[in-house]
């Protein structure tokens, strides 16, 4: 475990070998660059950052603006405060002005634990989803926040990258080559499909040992691109495997438990249970103590895939 | 065109065309359209480095409109600069139109799309500081109304732009004193509006945002200012300007004219621009 990096601590390091070979990053920061781990683009690409403060609604305007003028504006915050904070600045500045930005939102989730529901962002995805323009992305381990940052700068529009807190286990190899719009089977399987993003990957995945431990055989697909999704591997689970989980840190509404049902009941309806918090806000607590509670565990997902099998 | 006669002819003009792009359409922003007229003739006609053939080139001055109702003068002006075709304007508004109801960048010349009130000094801001950064000269503009000052996230951006000391950045605000419901002071006081700015950092200019020739004088002083800080034309204009039935009218935010209104608004600035072309000639 000892090379294992948290995804936002990845999301500074990678930051920092584009910014040596890219001139035309602009890194723009609400005051919370310690935490989103851009300090040290900070300190060594100094005439290309900028900290405006606590003032959200104007950091969207002014990554707005450099973009407009030619820069690849990266700003982040936490998920709370964007899209959180200037949702409104987002959408028309932004996606509507389809201009080069991207919106890079470290503490997602239940994730971020003691500091309770006012910082866990559940529904961020949902937000962003809906933005024609925007492309949504939600990286699980560290090679694929490398990868999804790198793609997400390279590519000319605006994007939102969801970046996880906890560390999670490598998945993925340093030369493996991302994609955005594409899903990847971690593990083949014929019974049932289990599908998730960022930290829920990582859950899944120990439940899918658990399950193959009856005799279950288990697709598991880390789905990093929600918007645009894979359709197609979402297809072949709905044909090939009897149901399929969705398992997210976020709200079970207009996250990628929406975004995989509308691809099912649009092309191969089957049945799709979702992993996620339900209509309600979260609390204090250690990350796992508040998965536990909130049901983002290994034995939730396998309670669910046994209701699958039993149907 | 430096001409002051030329200027109150060119935005006697836009009166025209913007009253009829509002009637045509049967939709629009005839108040603050027609206070702002003149404030957009002497950017374009006088003020800002651009090339309408050549909308993109790298160092022209950025104008930002904040308050993106006030489009069909932007068109107007744009239009008749050469943006895109003076014909087009009749399609305001109208199904499968480029010149939708809001500032639209897919128009030549038109940077932002704007209309979400209280967007438009933080992307000001973003676009004088990248002039900054890569040491280029053109400056930036943004014409804010003064209703949209009580979002507060103007005064993000105006606290941002002092901090950066971006002297390359010039606000203006169409204070008309009127928005949608009424009187600004009653809406949501913003006086003392020339402290507030001033205590924000800014350099402030004020004026008579209705007379071309004190404009020019007010943005040439604005752009001469040696300091390092951003520069603030409080405009003091008439909502309506130019059609008397329609001036210091609140319900003419968003009203379209009647026929009779109409041929009325039309035959007063026909008489007011008849004026103008006589002293034109006996010159």
């Amino acid at each position: 475990m000892n090379n294992i990096i948290a995804p936002r601590d990845m999301f500074g390091k990678t930051l920092l070998e584009l910014g040596e070979i890219n001139d035309n990053i602009f890194v723009i920061n609400a005051d919370v660059s310690k935490a989103t781990k851009t300090e040290e683009f900070a300190k060594k690409f100094g005439d290309r950052y900028i900290n405006v403060g606590i003032s959200e609604q104007n950091m969207v305007g002014v990554a707005a603006g450099l973009a407009r003028v030619g820069f690849i504006s990266i700003m982040s915050t936490f998920a709370s405060f964007a899209p959180g904070r200037c949702y409104d600045q987002i959408r028309q500045s932004i996606a509507y002005s389809n201009l080069n930005v991207k919106v890079a939102s470290t503490h997602p989730g239940l994730a971020v634990g003691p500091d309770g529901a006012m910082h866990q962002c559940l529904d961020d995805v949902a937000l962003m989803r809906e933005l024609p323009n925007f492309i949504v992305l939600a990286p699980s381990d560290q090679i694929e926040t490398k990868k999804a940052v790198i793609k997400a700068i390279e590519y000319n529009g605006p994007v939102y990258i969801r970046i996880g807190r906890m560390e999670c286990p490598i998945y993925f190899k340093e030369d493996w080559d991302f994609e955005i719009g594409k899903a990847y089977i971690l593990k083949d399987g014929s019974d049932v499909t289990l599908i998730a993003h960022g930290s829920m990957v990582h859950i899944i995945y120990e439940a899918s040992d658990e399950l193959e431990k009856e005799g279950i055989s288990v697709r598991v697909i880390d789905m990093p691109s929600i918007k645009p999704i894979d359709t197609k591997v979402i297809i072949k689970a709905a044909m090939e495997t009897r149901g399929i989980i969705v398992a997210e840190d976020h709200f079970i509404y207009g996250g990628l438990y929406s975004a995989v049902c509308e691809v099912t009941s649009n092309f191969s309806p089957c049945i799709v249970k979702a992993i996620g918090v339900q209509d309600i806000f979260g609390e204090s607590g250690s990350p796992l103590e508040l998965y536990k509670k909130y049901g983002l565990t290994k034995e939730n997902v396998i309670l669910k895939a046994k209701e699958i099998l039993k149907s | 065109m430096n001409d002051v006669l030329d200027l109150k002819i060119k935005a006697t003009q836009i009166r025209l065309d913007l009253i009829n792009m509002i009637y045509e359409s049967k939709s629009g922003h005839i108040g603050g359209s027609l206070s702002s007229a003149d404030i957009l003739t002497v950017l374009y006609y006088n003020v800002m480095n651009i090339d309408p053939n050549n909308p993109n080139w790298e160092e022209r001055d950025r104008f930002i409109l904040s308050k993106g109702h006030s489009v069909e003068a932007y068109y107007s002006v744009l239009a008749d600069k050469g943006y895109f075709p003076k014909e087009e304007l009749k399609t305001y508004c109208k199904f499968g139109t480029r010149l939708i109801g809001h500032p639209n960048n897919k128009i030549p010349g038109i940077e932002m799309n704007t209309g979400a009130l209280g967007h438009g000094l933080s992307i000001a801001v973003g676009m004088a500081l990248g002039a900054k950064m890569d040491n280029k000269s053109f400056r930036v503009f943004t014409l804010m109304g003064d209703g949209e000052l009580a979002e507060g996230s103007n005064w993000e951006a105006a606290m941002a732009a002092s901090h950066y000391k971006l002297n390359n950045l010039i606000g203006i605000v169409d204070r008309n004193k009127l928005q949608i419901s009424g009187n600004t002071e009653e809406v949501m006081s913003l006086e003392p509006l020339e402290d507030k700015w001033k205590s924000f950092g800014w350099d402030v200019l004020t004026t008579d945002g209705n007379d071309i020739e004190k404009l020019i004088d007010t943005f040439n002083a604005a752009i001469a200012s040696a300091n390092d800080k951003p520069k603030l034309i409080l405009a003091y204009t008439t909502k309506g300007k130019g059609v008397k039935f329609i001036e210091n009218k609140a319900n003419w935010h968003h009203r379209v004219p009647t026929e009779e209104e109409y041929k009325a608004a039309i035959s007063e600035l026909q008489e007011l621009m008849e004026v103008y072309l006589n002293e034109q000639n006996i010159k």
